[in-house]
């Protein structure tokens, strides 16, 4: 290994050590996608019909379409777990530590969010792992094929976690990302239900779900639960992770950014 | 910069908005020397330490670690500096040597090297048989002591440290300072901040800092003059603090 990917290492090592460590993070991180599964979905079953739409070959029930967009939420709710602690790392002091390693700061802020993508690996897994065990599988090879989509979608959320952890300056305005973000995003999407459903509701409200890049990640995982590939889904997402990443870069710029206001 | 300069800041000013934090501040530090950069608070002197460290950046003046420039050359120039922040930046439920090992790792160093230096570094600070105590079970004197012995892991030219005495009784801060000459005298370069007098021997340098300027550097002995360090100081700042010991 040399120096980058030995840092990388340590960093990505670091988060998931802390989060096997607390047992309470992890069991909420299974228990809100559970919740949403075992009891949304058994009271949602009975109203809401689906039409055999790709990826689908066949009818399949409620539970099982909201399976790719509960991993998503998993991840989503992860970048902003892992955005509060980079607000908690400032306040703490322990971002100065990684900030002034002599590797590039570019660098630095992807290991921290490729360490957040492997804290969801974990919590995404283990949510497929309780799902499989109820009954709800997944292709074999769509448990593989996941992998990189995952991968990729936890980049983008945790790039919108980074560039939200720029902005704030104290862990006090958190709540806000919950009302502002986590809810508009997750609900404005595909997660819970398909396009088609939220055009006979809207016509706008549609349009904004087929904008928010939070449906495409959903759509990303989807297909490749069943090892399918979702190239325009692929395109949107890296796209965002790209487009979120830079202008956290710029947040976390020792000239402009986060530390200048912070003093 | 000449070889037996390890640190120069050079015409260094910082602005907050209209406030000006730090004011064409220039000094140098010879190797092996222990500098107090003293000051009373609000003077500027963790704003400065921030530039020092590439926390922030400023346009206006320069800084050299060990010939590099930090601008121009911000990788070997950190390379070469060891950090001791004022706030404690410890993984509190891990042990010392995890923590040791996590700061080798973003410097680069992994396996037996990284072992053979972290052992080092702690046997410097008389902290090894505290290397397998979870951090939060130390004393605070403990913990500074390890959070030094973690700055000196790669080898720095240079250490900076920051008020690192801050919230430690007399003892703990004797132990401190007096572990920290001992590293000067080994050779190592040492920018200490401070606001408390009894911290500094009448051999060491000594910056003022005082509302973002410097005022003097000179020996401790030769700004004490006569009289005795605190006096001067006061004198100097304007009674600018509740200053010294």
């Amino acid at each position: 290994m040399n120096a980058w990917t030995i840092a990388l290492y340590a960093i990505v090592l670091r988060e998931a050590m802390r989060f096997l460590q607390n047992r309470g993070r992890f069991l909420s991180a299974l228990v809100r996608p559970l919740v949403w599964l075992v009891i949304f979905a058994a009271g949602f079953r009975a109203a809401l019909g689906l039409s055999i739409t790709p990826p689908y070959q066949t009818y399949i029930t409620y539970e099982v379409y909201i399976v790719p967009g509960l991993c998503t939420m998993i991840q989503l709710f992860n970048g902003m777990q892992s955005s509060l602690s980079l607000v908690y790392d400032q306040e703490m002091g322990s971002m100065r530590l990684l900030l002034t390693s002599p590797r590039p700061r570019w660098w630095l802020l992807f290991c921290k969010l490729m360490a957040g993508v492997a804290v969801s690996l974990l919590q995404v897994y283990a949510f497929l792992g309780i799902a499989a065990l109820m009954g709800i599988r997944m292709p074999a090879m769509g448990y593989v094929h996941v992998l990189p989509a995952l991968v990729l979608s936890g980049l983008m959320l945790g790039a919108l976690g980074l560039l939200i952890s720029s902005t704030i300056r104290q862990i006090e305005n958190f709540a806000g990302v919950m009302n502002f973000v986590i809810f508009p995003m997750f609900f404005l999407s595909t997660a819970l239900y398909p396009l088609w459903k939220m055009a006979e509701a809207s016509r706008l409200l549609r349009d904004i779900c087929a904008a928010n890049p939070f449906t495409h990640a959903v759509e990303l995982i989807r297909f490749a639960l069943y090892a399918q590939f979702n190239g325009w889904a692929l395109l949107l997402v890296g796209t965002g992770a790209v487009l979120f990443f830079l202008p956290a870069l710029l947040g976390y710029d020792p000239a402009r950014g986060l530390m200048r206001r912070k003093g | 910069m000449t070889r037996s300069t390890a640190l120069r800041v050079s015409n260094v000013s910082l602005s907050y908005g209209a406030k000006r934090a730090l004011d064409d501040v220039s000094f140098a530090l010879g190797r092996g020397r222990f500098c107090a950069l003293l000051g009373p608070n609000g003077a500027g002197k963790s704003t400065l330490f921030s530039l020092l460290t590439r926390l922030l950046v400023t346009r206006e003046g320069r800084i050299e670690v060990a010939g590099f420039d930090l601008a121009r050359n911000p990788r070997a120039a950190l390379a070469r500096i060891g950090v001791v922040f004022q706030q404690p930046t410890l993984d509190l439920d891990t042990t010392v040597m995890r923590n040791m090992r996590y700061f080798a790792a973003l410097h680069g160093m992994a396996g037996r090297g990284a072992t053979a230096r972290i052992d080092a570094a702690l046997d410097r600070l008389n902290m090894r048989e505290r290397a397998d105590e979870k951090v939060r079970a130390l004393i605070g004197g403990h913990r500074r002591r390890m959070e030094i012995a973690r700055a000196l892991i790669h080898a720095p030219e240079v250490l900076l440290l920051d008020e690192p005495t801050v919230g430690l009784d007399t003892a703990a801060r004797r132990s401190i300072t007096a572990h920290v000459h001992d590293l000067a005298a080994e050779g190592l370069t040492v920018l200490w901040a401070t606001h408390l007098v009894d911290e500094i021997e009448p051999s060491d340098d000594v910056v003022v800092l005082n509302r973002g300027r410097v005022l003097k550097q000179a020996s401790a002995a030769e700004i004490a003059g006569e009289g005795d360090l605190i006096d001067a100081f006061i004198e100097m700042t304007g009674g600018n603090d509740e200053a010294a010991a």
